[in-house]
């Protein structure tokens, strides 16, 4: 279990600056998740801390120790790719094996490490088999079973549920939580699923363009995004988002809406933006705005009524049986103390 | 508007010429060849048929004897320098070396080239007085004396090199396809794993290829096989029957020797092997594709 | 705005003798032996590869006089262009005596129809065999498949009867109709897997829309199919041009290809050997061939990819 720091790391590939000054520090034994968009730079993150990808400036810490310069196989991590790549052509235990006989460990502590990590994963029966005999979730314990015998203190995983079908994916997601609870290491997961980011994380750090936009719990990062991007990144369906105004008094208005956030301090008065999840969005006939129903989405469990409020298109989650039909004009109420506000240009939090 | 009997009979009729040269040009071809074989056919095809006679007469044929004896020879040595060549350019080629495109160049280009032009040449690369020989010699190895081309016992070795030459180039191209078609991220859990390169290649990638290295060697089998073009340029069979093989036998007595039955017993014996390499290929293929 | 990342830094001394030392060690990766040991082999190779022609350059544009003097690799001292005239117009094949430039054209000849004719035909196959699939169509296939690496001598002499029989062995249809033949695996090959990976769904889209075999060959898959006639296109000029044994058989004396005539030239003059007409006339022969191979470099490949038999 050992921590792992960046400092000032730039990296380019290519050409291009793919990550720039880039500081995070990683606490031992947490479940860090790197979340963003395709081509946000979190995998090559994520390689540069394996030393796969070699930075152009900074320094990797793994540990207490600078590895920048150190080769992957010496930094004491595991990593478990995308495609699991386990090696086709040999067994289950020779897959597990195969480095560690290439260092020179004795063949008792192989023995003792393969083992271990087979009873730890459930991998026992399968010893004997080849990658191709066995179902995804079980490769995906192999690859991690790799991991494992290399004692390593860090764990790398690069988006390693994308390939799954949605049945399967929730399935090895539950296992890896699990998993991480069991062995307590530290791990650094990378994803582009919000829903998998918030389930597994202890902290999220959401990236886009090469650059952090914000490092917290998965509530934090919800309930308080840091600016548009995040706001807009997490949560389905997606925060909706009204351009309006403050005023000098901290009351948002926009056409058709008007609102009084509930704020500590009173931002000046200047163009806003304002941001609400649909889950603060309730239809009740007491409600102080105004807005026609332009489409329903049942949901089973739930519904999504979206509602046009002069120029902003905004949903709601109803949770009881109540029909709407489009076109239908409707009272609704937004719970002042739990929406966002954005700087109109630069798109921070207010 | 087509009716439906015509739409149905349309692809039918559109597959009529692949019909035809299958049917009557490869299989009808290959039957009548056999049935020749079995005739005492000489300039024109007769219909006398004496039984296995020919197969007889066949390997009492000392000329026939040597030509596959010679095959034999030749083929194992072909088969297995072009693959260790080809696969070591494949190998050397794929370690990220400047100037990649230029080296491809260079080793395939012997491929576009005819087997004439290749025996041609080699003829005279390797021609005693003339060619290396002579040339070594004035850089002052005075001893050296490379006249394998007319030397009864090397001959066919000459042949070795020259189609050796032609076809690594080949062999470098499959396998190179095929190890730039094997999972990067394969290479990046053997760089975790701290594996150096060259046992990568030997115990992970290599073995991955075997599909690969199964359609060379039936490419280079079969390639065996149909040797003509090159011994007739590079030697014409000789010196004296020295280099001939299964196929210029069959061709010379097919239009010069004035021996159809002969000649067709050796193309039905020559099937056999290329027969043999097909069907286990063929097999392995459908397994494959069943699965 | 991130509240922890402030880092405590490391003590200097240390993490600067660690990062010196893997800086070392990376540098010495580059120039390793075995680095060196890899270029070696591969510019020996290249050599070994580059020699013959080379060599057949060189010995195209020195005299005789020189040729016999010299060594092999020697460059010529006298630039000559004389055995280059003689070979493409003086030479002589047999009785005649005006080069191999009649085997050229004759080869022209050959080439354009052998070329034509089978990627027409193949992209047909082959467009039956994906969309299609008759019934027994791939029993068929299999046969084509199996007689591509099948020696040609097994099917000659019957394709020469049966040639003699219509009364056109010895003239261009025949030759022609040969390479058809021979030509029609490799071509339904290549065809059949480049429309294997068309989307079936594109063909079921065709048909919804009232489309027939024809009007959907025609107007959809080979508008489409540009990039595998290229590799075809190539892969077939090569193996017709390189072709010997064919032309030998089925061309006759009228039409005899540019290879056939190439050993004729070299292999059967009696007399002193002309070594620098000779290669003067390998070259213009391989020149065809060669020619489209460094021009088209990439497409090459992929028809070799594709599982194409030379000859």
């Amino acid at each position: 279990m050992a921590n792992v720091s960046l400092r000032k790391l730039n990296i380019v590939l290519g050409g291009k600056p793919i990550i720039r000054d880039l500081d995070l520090h990683v606490e031992p034994g947490e479940f860090l998740v790197l979340l963003g968009p395709s081509g946000c730079g979190k995998s090559t993150l994520l390689h540069s801390i394996a030393g796969l990808v070699d930075s152009a400036s900074g320094a990797i810490e793994i540990g207490g120790r600078d590895m920048t310069d150190f080769d992957p196989s010496e930094r004491g991590i595991g990593m478990v790719f995308q495609s699991y790549a386990l090696y086709p052509t040999m067994t289950v235990e020779d897959n597990m094996s195969f480095g560690l006989r290439i260092a020179g460990t004795p063949k008792a502590e192989i023995r003792r490490r393969v083992d271990r990590a087979a009873a730890m994963l459930q991998l026992d029966a399968l010893l004997r088999r080849k990658p191709a005999q066995l179902s995804g979730g079980q490769r995906q314990r192999v690859a991690i079973g790799r991991a494992l015998v290399r004692e390593a203190q860090v764990f790398l995983f690069d988006e390693p549920l994308s390939n799954l079908d949605a049945k399967l994916r929730a399935e090895l997601r539950r296992e890896l939580k699990l998993l991480h609870q069991t062995l307590g290491s530290t791990m650094i997961y990378v994803t582009h699923d919000q829903v998998e980011a918030m389930t597994l994380a202890s902290r999220i750090v959401v990236m886009q363009g090469g650059a952090i936009q914000q490092i917290g719990t998965p509530l934090d990062v919800y309930e308080r995004p840091a600016n548009r991007f995040v706001a807009g990144f997490l949560g389905a369906p997606a925060m909706a988002f009204v351009d309006g105004a403050l005023d000098a008094a901290g009351r948002f208005a926009a056409d058709g809406f008007d609102l009084m956030p509930a704020r500590d301090a009173c931002p000046a008065a200047q163009p806003a933006v304002l941001g609400v999840r649909p889950e603060h969005v309730e239809i009740r006939a007491d409600g102080a705005l105004q807005g026609d129903v332009t489409l329903v989405e049942p949901m089973g469990n739930h519904q999504v009524v979206w509602l046009r409020c002069g120029r902003a298109l905004l949903a709601s989650l109803v949770h009881d049986a109540r029909r709407f039909a489009p076109g239908e004009r409707v009272a609704f109420a937004v719970d002042a103390a739990r929406v966002s506000l954005f700087d109109a240009q630069s798109g921070n939090r207010l | 508007m087509a009716t439906r009997s015509l739409t149905r009979a349309t692809p039918y009729a559109a597959l009529l010429p692949m019909a035809v040269v299958a049917v009557l040009g490869y299989l009808g071809a290959g039957l009548w060849t056999f049935y020749l074989s079995l005739t005492a056919s000489r300039t024109f095809p007769s219909a006398h048929v004496i039984g296995l006679a020919q197969y007889h007469r066949l390997f009492d044929n000392e000329r026939w004897m040597l030509s596959l004896h010679n095959l034999a020879a030749y083929g194992a040595l072909f088969v297995l320098a072009s693959l260790v060549i080809g696969a070591l350019l494949a190998v050397f080629i794929d370690q990220n070396v400047t100037g990649e495109g230029v080296l491809r160049t260079v080793f395939l280009y012997p491929y576009a080239m005819s087997f004439v032009a290749t025996g041609l040449v080699w003829q005279w690369l390797l021609s005693p007085g003339d060619g290396i020989d002579s040339a070594i010699r004035a850089l002052g190895f005075d001893g050296f004396r490379f006249d394998w081309i007319v030397s009864q016992d090397h001959v066919i070795y000459t042949v070795v090199i020259a189609t050796v030459w032609q076809a690594s180039g080949l062999v470098m191209a499959l396998m190179l396809a095929g190890l730039r078609g094997v999972d990067p991220e394969i290479w990046k859990a053997a760089r975790l794993d701290g594996i150096p390169a060259w046992r990568v290649y030997a115990q992970i990638v290599l073995p991955m290829l075997w599909p690969t290295v199964a359609t060379v060697l039936l490419l280079l089998g079969t390639a065996v096989a149909k040797l003509y073009d090159a011994v007739v340029a590079m030697t014409q069979g000789g010196p004296g029957i020295a280099s001939e093989v299964p196929a210029k036998f069959i061709m010379d007595h097919l239009f010069l020797r004035s021996n159809v039955g002969l000649a067709s017993a050796g193309a039905v014996v020559l099937l056999v092997p290329v027969l043999a390499l097909l069907a286990p290929y063929a097999y392995a293929r459908s397994r494959k594709e069943a699965a | 705005m991130n509240p922890r990342t402030i880092v405590p830094p490391l003590p200097p001394t240390t993490a600067a003798a660690h990062r010196r030392e893997a800086a070392a060690r990376r540098a010495r990766r580059r120039f390793t032996p075995a680095r060196i040991g890899l270029y070696v082999f591969l510019l020996g190779a290249a050599l070994f590869f580059l020699l013959p022609l080379y060599v057949m350059i060189v010995t195209s544009l020195k005299s005789m006089d020189e040729i016999r003097q010299g060594g092999i690799f020697a460059l010529p001292h006298a630039l000559t262009v004389e055995p280059w005239r003689l070979a493409w117009s003086g030479v002589c094949t047999g009785a005649a005596c005006a080069g191999v430039r009649t085997g050229f054209w004759n080869s022209v000849a050959i080439t354009v129809p052998s070329t034509i004719l089978p990627i027409l035909l193949g992209a047909v196959n082959g467009y039956a065999l994906s969309f299609w699939r008759p019934r027994g169509a791939n029993v068929l296939f299999g046969i084509l498949m199996a007689g591509a690496f099948v020696p040609v001598q097994v099917m000659i002499y019957p394709l020469v009867r049966v040639l003699a029989l219509a009364g056109i062995f010895g003239s261009l249809p025949a030759i022609v109709l040969v390479h058809l033949v021979f030509g029609m695996p490799v071509m339904t090959l290549l065809f059949r897997n480049y429309y294997c990976n068309v989307p079936h769904e594109l063909f079921q889209a065709a048909r919804i829309d009232g489309g027939g075999f024809w009007r959907i060959f025609a107007q959809v898959m080979l508008p489409m199919s540009l990039p595998v006639i290229v590799v075809a296109a190539i892969m077939q000029v090569t193996g017709v041009w390189n072709d010997y044994i064919l032309g030998l058989v089925f061309a006759g004396r009228d039409n005899m290809p540019m290879m056939v005539q190439l050993n004729n030239v070299i292999n059967t003059t009696t007399g002193t050997r002309q070594y620098n007409v000779n290669m003067a006339a390998t070259i213009l022969t391989a020149l065809v061939p060669l020619a489209l191979y460094f021009f088209s470099g990439r497409w090459f490949v992929r028809g070799i990819a594709a599982g194409a038999v030379k000859g």
